[in-house]
């Protein structure tokens, strides 16, 4: 029998693990979204952020100032790369997006490792925010609770931008209709420019709050991209309620199924055989369950685009 | 036939590939025999997914997979002691083809972007199989004990055997894509790239055409897996991972996609670059990356392309429109 107590853990641990995975997929969203932009890159925007939060919080002894600067430096960098690069690439087709935006990948890994060197850094947590909460008799690491409550509140920020104001609504019309918005007007490559700026912040944030937890390594980016990818995907390209829905799916599952999936096969296979299938079976879960979603709704949970 | 500027750089490029082996010993570098024949491997595997990249409008971002699943049949039958390429080969492309079966019929139902996802995740996920296999290695790989054994009829333990048999199987697989593509399957093919619609009004079933292409192109990939574990005697899940299948792309982006020998020179020359950089610093990506935006923003139907413009500038290129997933 699962222990009730590990599996409310494990399952606060899914969750915190799926609001990091949401940071990543709402500026991502957003790009595949308007744009119709592949953007592979992403996730060295993370690894950056994880990277700059890492070096200050080290040299000044404080986690906030290692945050304060990470998101207006990655900020900008990711601005740097929609106005130079990336901006000329929305009229290509996505393997150019593709292309262009792997070798930026290669580009930034390379660069961590030519400033960082090899090996990450291990970064760690004031002391404040290093104890536990116990709450019914199970201690909640502080931490992990706050990363929750910091993506909540990305969340309903974005809610309400998205939802209730007039940039919002611009983002959302161009979603839909991207030459239409222009056609009416409006200057859609400065709402991109600014969507994606954002993007770059929000994955700068996950990235330096994921430090503490994972520690900043050189591709970092790529794996937790592709499971961003998948996130967008089962939720919907360009929809933020689907990134949400699908980030906390995704990471419940992808902790949930590290943990549990050996006990469950133990239900109908002999304990040997649980034991060597289950860890290949648990990483290739969300890939299962994003190629059933496809299957049966092509346009993910939450499309977007459908009117 | 015309002698066009591709098919003289097919011409030049074979012959200078047939004679690495003299070279390399004559200069006593075996290295080059292992450059030439990474190179034509790729070559291989980059060819089969222009078939479909470039051919069909299918951008498939886990073309690596087959290359793994060939090579890592061959490695798990070697673990078994099944030696015989007899047995080995026509297994591991079996296998190739029942998985691309599957996830053809899987990513197929997609379009676009969402297409290149698919095929990301369908290969992120056989990697982490990969590496969650313990008894064949897990993450470290498997050695292979020896390489494929035909009885006598060719010994690919001996280093120039195997080069050339590479180079055979390289022409072979040319000489396939060259007819499939002037075939009325290439056509269908092509047409569904240019407009699925349309070729659906037509009377194609088009799903059908381009599921059987994926099949074919998984296959041949399969070939280049199993040779590649026939040249590294070893197999590793690193094969199938996604960064390998940016690489195929790369190949077929840097050569010229949808020119039949597009793919071979840019593998050829995807190799030399790596090479060369890689000699020249260790941080040799920092040059590669941003070489690679340029490639894509400035040069345009890679390095045939630019052959075929120079060639022919009076008359509006008919290269295929890239990007036309959607």
């Amino acid at each position: 029998m699962v222990d009730p107590h590990l599996l409310f853990e494990q399952l606060f641990n899914g969750v915190q693990y799926g609001i990091l995975l949401f940071l990543l997929a709402a500026g991502l969203t957003l790009v595949f979204g308007i744009m119709d932009m592949m953007n592979l890159a992403h996730g060295s925007l993370y690894m950056l952020g994880a990277y700059i939060a890492a070096t200050v919080a080290l040299a000044t002894d404080s986690f906030l100032l290692g945050i304060a600067v990470a998101l207006p430096s990655t900020l900008v960098v990711g601005i740097f790369l929609e106005v130079v690069i990336l901006r000329k690439l929305y009229d290509r087709g996505h393997l150019d997006q593709v292309l262009a935006t792997f070798g930026m990948i290669l580009f930034f890994n390379e660069l961590v490792r030519l400033i960082w060197g090899p090996a990450g850094i291990e970064v760690p947590l004031p002391s404040i925010l290093n104890q536990s909460l116990t709450l019914f008799s199970i201690p909640l690491p502080l931490y992990r609770i706050l990363v929750i409550g910091v993506g909540l509140a990305v969340a309903g920020f974005l809610y309400v931008l998205v939802v209730k104001t007039k940039l919002g609504m611009l983002i959302r019309a161009g979603a839909s209709n991207r030459e239409m918005v222009g056609a009416l007007g409006i200057d859609i490559k400065k709402i991109f420019t600014l969507v994606f700026g954002l993007g770059a912040a929000l994955a700068a944030l996950a990235g330096a709050m994921a430090g503490p937890i994972f520690a900043a390594t050189i591709g970092m980016g790529e794996n937790i991209l592709i499971q961003v990818l998948v996130v967008i995907v089962i939720g919907g390209i360009g929809s933020i309620r689907g990134a949400f829905v699908g980030a906390l799916m995704i990471g419940v599952i992808e902790i949930m199924g590290r943990s549990f999936l050996g006990d469950f096969f133990k239900l109908f296979l002999s304990g040997n055989a649980a034991e060597t299938a289950a860890p290949a079976a648990a990483s290739m879960l969300i890939y299962i369950l994003m190629a059933g979603v496809l299957f049966f709704r092509p346009q993910g949970l939450f499309p977007a685009r459908s009117g | 036939m015309k002698l066009t500027r591709e098919t003289l750089v097919v011409i030049i490029t074979f012959a200078l590939l047939a004679i690495v082996p003299v070279i390399a010993s004559l200069t006593e570098v075996p290295f080059y025999l292992d450059l030439g024949r990474r190179m034509m491997i790729l070559a291989i595997g980059a060819l089969s997914l222009n078939l479909i990249m470039g051919y069909g409008g299918m951008i498939s971002f886990g073309h690596a997979v087959f290359v793994g699943i060939g090579a890592y049949v061959v490695g798990i039958c070697a673990e078994h002691e099944v030696v015989s390429g007899f047995i080995q080969w026509p297994l591991a492309l079996l296998a190739c083809s029942i998985f691309a079966v599957v996830f053809g019929a899987i990513s197929l139902r997609t379009r676009g972007v969402y297409f290149i996802m698919i095929t990301l995740a369908l290969a992120q996920m056989m990697y982490f199989l990969g590496v969650s296999l313990d008894r064949y290695g897990g993450d470290d790989g498997l050695p292979l004990a020896e390489t494929s054994d035909f009885s006598g009829l060719i010994d690919l333990s001996e280093k120039n055997n195997l080069y050339y048999l590479i180079f055979v199987l390289l022409l072979l697989c040319l000489w396939i894509c060259k007819r499939l593509i002037n075939s009325r399957f290439g056509m269908v093919l092509q047409g569904a790239r240019s407009n699925e619609a349309r070729m659906q009004a037509i009377g194609f079933p088009v799903f059908r055409y381009q599921l059987t292409a994926f099949v074919i192109a998984g296959v041949m990939a399969g070939l280049a897996g199993i040779l590649l574990a026939n040249h590294t005697e070893f197999v590793n899940p690193d094969m199938m991972h996604w960064t390998r299948s940016g690489d195929l792309i790369i190949m077929v982006l840097l050569g010229g996609m949808g020119s039949l020998a597009g793919p071979i020179v840019g593998a050829l020359v995807f190799i030399l670059l790596e090479e060369a950089l890689s000699g020249v610093t260790e941080y040799w990506q920092l040059i590669f990356g941003p070489f690679l935006i340029l490639v894509v923003l400035f040069a345009r139907g890679g390095l045939l392309g630019f052959l075929e413009t120079r060639q022919s500038s009076d008359k509006p290129s008919d290269k295929p429109a890239e990007g036309s997933d959607d």
